[in-house]
């Protein structure tokens, strides 16, 4: 590991501005990822900035059924806390079903959601990688790549985000607030990763020094009724193969409202919007869930080694929708 | 820097850390206590978990920086010195959950939070919770007799009171 300096910001216009006065800082949240990529030699800051004393540690609930998360909130509190459990079930279980209790711990969701990839060779200093030196190639396209993207890659990059928080939030329509030297600012989380295309070591829309304060979710009756469904090659704490995010009301045997994101799939959470819009209006059936998935993998692009992605993708997704529409009949 | 810490109870202060060392580290090398163990360094794990602020974490990722004046036990401190084993580590003793050993005071630590927080645990419950915790020895299977033996052990002394 690299020297580095380390520092505590002791509020956010401090950390903004610690941040800007040394190039080559991070902030520091629970330092789950950060440090462990900092042993490996793949970050190699020159200054943390640890921002779990700003303050930014509570879930607030909206009087409209709505809710701010702050960005130091842990994985474990948050999925324990009350008002996400009942507003936004699928959240919780989407940060339960993520990494281990130690992690969630420690864990903080301004740093889920800037998390690296865990691409073998994003991760091996050694090997070429696109997304950690830029123009060096991806060994991925042609080499180890099963539990890699279907939707949305480019030959420059074909890892997955690996958040199982981030599905949750890309089905609730979050937005990321923020902090820069010039001001607050605001981002919808669909817009916080920006397409792969030829520049995947641009990793975030976020300025410059950006430092996120929390994620906030607009109201959405909808899902109160909703779920998350990870599929993993072991029972617990394992990154997925495959996830959805669903939400679903059915009034009268239609669907009125659905929510649907999936995640292991694409280099970020993917918002199934022509999945949704196949579905709202359409009966709530399995034949109609299985044609709005098979409308959203139309996109899909399997590599050599994760065909399987594409019929588990849809079998997950019908299983939920036919899961949540039985609860809503009883 | 110097790092000040509570650790199972007293305060400690280390001088000269580097802020490049892990918690772990601080624990282990500089204040004494190696009943923590250093095995993956990456928080997969869990050999290294500890209580930071009551709730365990993994010490190998929590730079030291980041433990200043922040509350830790470590599985030194289960134990009581005045009436001996810990429950918990008493009945990883009895079911024969300790091979190496070298996993066993993570688990120790995962085990004494569950039991914490959720007494009576299912066995969904106690895979759940020791997911973070690997052990390359025993299979794990005398590993869930220990918990459900230390659980039921709780159980029965909570019965005669």
């Amino acid at each position: 590991m690299r020297e580095f300096a380390y520092q505590r910001a002791g509020d956010v216009a401090g950390a903004v501005a610690a941040f800007a006065a040394a190039p080559g800082a991070r902030y520091l949240g629970g330092g789950t990822n950060l440090v462990d990529l900092m042993k490996s030699g793949v970050e190699s800051p020159e200054r943390l900035i640890d921002v779990r004393g700003l303050g930014l540690d509570a879930v607030e609930e909206d009087a409209d059924g709505g809710l701010r998360i702050g960005a130091t909130v842990t994985n474990s509190d948050l999925a324990a806390h009350p008002g996400v459990r009942r507003r936004y079930p699928a959240l919780a279980q989407a940060v339960l079903a993520g990494a281990s209790g130690q992690l969630r711990n420690a864990a903080t969701v301004g740093g889920n959601l800037l998390q690296r990839v865990r691409c073998g060779y994003f991760t091996d200093v050694t090997l070429p990688c696109n997304r950690r030196v830029p123009g060096s190639g991806c060994p991925a396209v042609d080499g180890e790549h099963h539990n890699h993207a279907v939707l949305g890659w480019s030959e420059h990059c074909v890892a997955v985000h690996p958040s199982d928080l981030g599905v949750a939030l890309a089905a609730f329509d979050a937005v990321v607030s923020y902090e820069t030297g010039a001001g607050p600012g605001e981002l919808a989380y669909a817009a916080l990763y920006p397409p792969v295309g030829d520049t995947p070591h641009r990793e975030t829309s976020l300025p410059p020094g950006a430092l996120i304060t929390a994620v906030s979710l607009p109201a959405a009756p909808v899902a109160a009724r909703s779920r998350y469904r990870k599929v993993r090659e072991r029972a617990s704490y394992a990154f997925a193969t495959a996830s959805v995010a669903a939400a679903l009301e059915v009034r009268d045997g239609v669907v009125h409202d659905v929510r649907l994101a999936f995640g292991a799939v694409a280099s970020r959470p993917w918002r199934a919007h022509a999945a949704e819009r196949a579905l709202t209006g359409a009966p709530a059936t399995a034949r109609a869930f299985g044609a709005a998935a098979d409308a959203e993998l139309a996109a899909a692009r399997p590599l050599p080694h994760n065909g399987y992605k594409v019929p588990l993708l849809r079998n997950l997704m019908v299983s939920v929708l036919t899961e949540l529409a039985e609860e809503a009949a009883r | 820097m110097r790092v000040t810490l509570t650790v199972n109870g007293r305060r400690h202060q280390a001088d000269d850390v580097w802020e490049g060392e892990s918690l772990l580290y601080v624990l282990r090398e500089r204040l004494g206590l190696p009943g923590s163990k250093n095995a993956c360094e990456q928080g997969e794990c869990g050999s290294c978990t500890v209580r930071l602020d009551d709730v365990p974490v993994c010490s190998c990722l929590v730079a030291a920086g980041q433990a200043q004046d922040r509350d830790v036990v470590t599985v030194e401190g289960l134990a009581d010195p005045g009436t001996g084993l810990a429950p918990v580590q008493q009945a990883f003793l009895d079911a024969g959950a300790v091979q190496c050993g070298f996993c066993t005071p993570g688990l120790l630590v995962a085990t004494d939070d569950l039991l914490r927080h959720c007494p009576q645990p299912t066995d969904a419950d106690i895979r759940e919770a020791l997911s973070g915790n690997l052990c390359r020895c025993t299979g794990y299977e005398k590993i869930l007799d220990a918990v459900r033996l230390a659980a039921a052990r709780s159980g029965e002394t909570a019965g005669e009171r």
